[in-house]
């Protein structure tokens, strides 16, 4: 194996993670993982050393998970999808005999960026991911971890850009509060 | 648009991290901003949030 070969493959890991992250399927994870490292193996000759290697796979990677996304799109789930932008299960969080102010107002999260170096606190923001509804979380993935701009994730997903907003705003306000819940801590106050 | 109640606000406030908002909702929000404690934290856990998925990839 070539030592550009074994640096690929030192980061297969890494890629699979994402994948799994983005795909929330572990074949078809696996099948992107493989794809990007046989595309990134047949194209070495273009690497440049300037740049790392993590972050060359990186870029591979995101548009093997575009194209496997964009196939997904044309299965049924992008009814779902539409779905899914439809549902108004967010209501609960505003009391609209109160002039829609919060139920329950939001946290001040104490030291979040200290959380974030914890293991513990990626593995409650697992278990918050999981609990979104599936597409929804696929939404999120494009725009926070491949950090597609909105106007690409509706061209692949063929959404229109209001479905998008709502779509990400439920990803917020179901994460955030999964997390407030669950990690941080809940205030009583009423806001 | 121009007064905003924290259900509008919060959507706007998401909205945001998408887009350049027009200046009329951003007027509309500093607005409601600088009023309410509950939507000027939700609007720092969105910035908590998309810091956390960028430390949760890498």
């Amino acid at each position: 194996m070539s030592d550009l070969a074994s640096q690929f493959n030192a980061q297969r890991g890494y890629l699979l993670r994402v994948a799994q992250l983005q795909l929330r399927d572990r074949d078809q994870a696996e099948d992107v993982v493989q794809e990007t490292l046989l595309a990134a193996l047949a194209a070495e000759a273009k690497f440049e050393a300037k740049s790392s290697v993590k972050t060359w796979l990186t870029g591979i990677l995101k548009h093997k998970i575009v194209d496997a996304i964009r196939k997904k799109a044309r299965e049924p789930s992008v009814s779902m999808l539409q779905q899914e932008a439809e549902i108004d299960d967010l209501d609960v969080f505003f009391n609209e005999h109160d002039n829609d102010h919060w139920e329950t107002k939001p946290a001040e999260w104490r030291n979040p960026e200290r959380d974030l170096e914890q293991r513990q606190f990626m593995q409650m923001m697992d278990f918050c991911l999981d609990k979104l509804p599936p597409n929804t979380a696929r939404v999120f993935m494009l725009r926070e971890v491949m950090e597609l701009e909105s106007d690409e994730i509706c061209q692949e997903l063929k959404i229109t850009a209001t479905n998008l907003w709502v779509i990400l705003y439920r990803a917020r306000m179901l994460l955030r509060k999964c997390l407030e819940q669950n990690w941080f801590g809940e205030t009583p106050a009423h806001g | 648009m121009l007064k905003l109640n924290c259900k509008e606000a919060s959507r706007l406030l998401s909205q945001a991290m998408d887009q350049k908002l027009t200046t009329t909702q951003r007027a509309a929000l500093r607005v409601h901003l600088s009023a309410c404690e509950a939507c000027t934290r939700f609007g720092a856990q969105l910035h908590n949030l998309r810091a956390a998925m960028r430390k949760y990839r890498d």
